[in-house]
């Protein structure tokens, strides 16, 4: 009963908006080149469809090896700040400063360092959009970390590995699952950025940029479909890791 | 009878940012093998500074700390630690909570043997059935149980307590008294409790041990001369009354030590 509440609604919910838009533009009469309505969609799927596939595959696995990348440089990071107050001091305001120019600014500047590393580039820019956040929860739930809570191990002659192992690593990972939700969006984005405003591109966004020269606009709102679909998969397999490695600290809300 | 635990002439100042702060200052506590020091004093006066001198987390600037005839320079696997806050481990359940010293410091021990040394002690303190649990599905009593069995899983000489019970309401803090008092006569250990409550250090403690205010010097050593056996009924009676009186009135010298240095 309550596993089919679970699937149940979302599905409803999904229905629900399809219904809606599809109202919308039919009350409208909007053409296709205003705005396609779902009714449109499986036609361009259905014509597509390889390049669809294809063009998923290179937004996945650009966007997790951009990911992966980000976790282990933001851990690491993180791990610096977290345990040295001079690094933390020292390094705080460059993240900051480098979180907030607006990555898009970056295309240009990856693409002239690394021209023609289209694949590079776009792993590059999921990396750089996302490893922020990581870098900064690891480092607070690590410099946070009670004083008692190392003392207990630390009284007995534990190594710093070793604390670092067995409390510190497991205590922060529900933060850091928290971030990983945030950057696994944002990594997604880095992706389709630079797929987007490349020249040659490729990937989902690539396949967009395609559908906007030929005006193809069912083709378009497929690919925006198709990009929801893949960024919803991507936030749900972080959220299963969640439940696998840091379940302990969900809280039964009765 | 050597002193299992031998405080000599311990100063210490905390460097801070308006400059050195004297935290411990002529500090003189012997602690026989077996005993149980409890040691009492006004808020802010160094007694969380004195458990981690004990425990080897840090040197003091002048004096020696001596532990079973040597020389207290580093941590060592020989001691158990408690705390006000628990800190228990929320990702691993009770029975593995209990177990993390022994991981430390007997690597080597097969898990079967250190899976029936925590059951023992969780069944001294009333906690069989709650291997399997969460932290956060037990009560703060509880909790403060299972941080004692942690505290005591590797047998160590010394049990370092920094006040355990202060977060517990008025009749849980008793029940722990009297759990606290049971497991020493099963578990032979020495301790040193530092605490806020005057009833409790005459309840458990063999003597206790009054600091004056910051900088912390040994004030007042008082012996209780209550049988081993005690139960809380004791505390009500003259004995008893006569020693908490004593300390009251050393906690105020304490307090007046204090108020006078901050004017
Ligand atoms: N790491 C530190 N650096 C600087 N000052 C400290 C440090 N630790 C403690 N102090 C200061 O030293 C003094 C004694 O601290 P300590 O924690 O030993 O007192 P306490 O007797 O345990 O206090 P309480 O009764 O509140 O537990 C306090 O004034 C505290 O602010
Ligand atoms: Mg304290």
């Amino acid at each position: 009963m309550e596993s089919l509440q679970k699937i149940g609604v979302p599905i409803a919910a999904i229905l629900v908006f399809l219904v809606l838009w599809e109202a919308l533009v039919r009350l409208n009469g909007w053409p296709d080149y205003v705005m396609a309505s779902p009714s449109d969609l499986p036609q361009a799927y259905a014509r597509f469809w390889e390049l669809f596939l294809v063009g998923a595959w290179q937004t996945l696995w650009r966007t997790v090896a951009g990911l992966l990348l980000a976790v282990i440089v933001g851990v690491l990071i993180g791990m610096v700040m977290g345990f040295s107050r001079i690094m933390r001091d020292a390094l705080y305001p460059l993240l900051v400063g480098f979180n907030a120019i607006p990555k898009a600014t970056l295309v240009p500047v990856l693409a002239l360092l690394f021209i023609g590393q289209h694949d590079f580039n776009t792993v590059m820019m999921a990396f750089l959009i996302s490893f922020f956040p990581i870098a900064v929860s690891v480092g607070i739930g690590l410099s946070t970390l009670e004083p008692e809570y190392r003392d207990i191990l630390r009284s007995l002659g534990a190594s710093r590995v070793t604390i670092f192992r067995k409390i510190a690593l497991p205590k922060t990972l529900p933060e850091f699952f928290g971030a990983l939700k945030v950057s696994v969006t944002l990594a997604f984005i880095g992706t389709n950025l630079v797929e987007i405003v490349s020249p040659h591109g490729r990937g989902l966004g690539a396949l967009f940029l395609s559908g906007q020269t030929n005006s193809n606009y069912p083709l378009m709102f497929a690919v925006l479909i198709a990009l929801a679909v893949l960024g919803i998969a991507l936030y749900y397999a972080v959220v299963f890791l969640e439940r696998v490695f840091a379940g302990w600290a969900e809280r039964e809300t009765t | 009878m050597d002193n299992l635990i031998d405080i000599k002439g311990v100063r210490h100042a905390y460097r801070t940012k308006a400059g050195p702060l004297p935290v411990l200052d002529g500090l003189d506590i012997q602690v026989a093998e077996s005993e149980f020091c409890a040691v009492v004093g006004p808020s802010g006066c160094g007694k969380s500074t004195l458990t981690r001198l004990v425990a080897g987390l840090m040197r003091p600037d002048e004096g020696e700390v001596w532990l079973h005839g040597k020389r207290v320079t580093s941590p060592r696997k020989t001691v158990g630690m408690a705390f006000q806050n628990p800190v228990l481990l929320e990702w691993r359940n009770i029975l593995d909570n209990v177990i993390l010293p022994l991981e430390i410091v007997a690597p080597s021990m097969p898990r079967r043997d250190r899976v029936a040394r925590a059951e023992a002690l969780l069944e001294m303190v009333g906690l069989s059935g709650f291997e399997g649990k969460r932290p956060s599905e037990l009560s703060g009593g509880m909790r403060q149980r299972a941080s004692l069995c942690r505290a005591i899983v590797h047998k160590p000489d010394v049990l370092i307590m920094d006040e355990p019970f202060g977060a517990l309401d008025n009749f849980t803090r008793e029940d722990l008294w009297q759990t606290m008092r049971d497991l020493r006569a099963k578990e032979p250990f020495t301790a040193v409790l530092i605490t806020h409550d005057l009833r409790e250090s005459v309840f458990l403690g063999d003597q206790v041990i009054v600091l004056s205010g910051r900088p912390a010097r040994t004030q007042y050593v008082l012996d209780v001369t209550l049988p081993d056996d005690r139960t809380i009924d004791i505390l009500y009676e003259r004995e008893a009354g006569e020693m908490l009186h004593i300390l009251r009135d050393q906690i105020k010298i304490a307090q007046g030590r204090g108020a006078a240095e901050a004017q």
